[in-house]
């Protein structure tokens, strides 16, 4: 099983775990994305998120293919969800089995971290004093650190 | 002089005030030079120095050559998860 879905629906993390889950496994890697209600030191209320679907889904596609030739993982199931998400919200999931954990957790990682650099989807953050804004994860990397 | 159509997102949409625009596609036109056309349409000034471009659904170069057929985007920075 291995698949990457782009949905509007909620994600449920536990039936992705048992979408992947075999005997031939003896581990299975979880990971789970969601709303935080702070960011940057400003109060979060909601968060929309949006994509460009056809590439976010090619995307994913090669990430994935990636993955498996890199770590072994053939069991490997995404889901991110795009729509006006609340707090606590689940805005991905990511599974991955193997026979062994290291692959399983390692790919998670791999995984994840992919799709902060590569997919094209983009989340306009809802704060409690009304506003809006688009996460630019860019201009905190090019912020002076303080 | 015939066109091609540029997909916009998220802030970039908002930047330029629409989902698309049409840029002019001569023979030989590369992604920078949508990019240097882009760039004379109002709002684009906040643009940043090198924007990612997508064609066919793919990331792409500066120096790529862009076909009337193809599906030209401009990715803004990417925020998922």
């Amino acid at each position: 099983m291995r698949r990457a879905s782009i949905l509007t629906s909620k994600i449920d993390p536990a039936s992705l775990i048992n979408e992947v889950s075999s005997p031939q496994y003896g581990a299975i890697s979880l990971f789970v994305g969601t709303v935080r209600e702070v960011n940057e030191g400003r109060s979060v209320s909601a968060i929309e998120y949006s994509a460009y679907k056809s590439m976010a889904s090619a995307e994913l596609e090669r990430i994935l293919d990636e993955a498996e030739a890199q770590f072994g993982v053939s069991a490997l199931v995404v889901e991110h969800r795009i729509g006006l998400l609340g707090l606590g919200d689940v805005s991905i999931a990511i599974v991955a089995a193997h026979r062994h954990r290291a692959p399983a957790l390692d790919c998670t990682r791999f995984v994840i971290e992919e799709i902060k650099k590569r997919v094209p989807i983009w989340k306009k953050e809802h704060y409690a004093d009304g506003t809006r804004d688009w996460v630019d994860p860019t201009r905190a990397a090019q912020a002076p650190s303080v | 002089m015939s066109t091609v159509t540029v997909q916009l997102f998220a802030s970039y949409a908002d930047l330029l005030g629409a989902p698309t625009v049409e840029l002019p596609l001569t023979p030989g036109t590369t992604v920078k030079d949508l990019l240097h056309s882009l760039r004379s349409l109002p709002g684009a000034s906040s643009l940043p120095l090198a924007p990612r471009f997508a064609v066919n659904r793919t990331f792409a170069t500066p120096d790529q050559l862009i076909s009337p057929s193809d599906e030209i985007a401009l990715i803004p920075p990417v925020a998922g998860g």
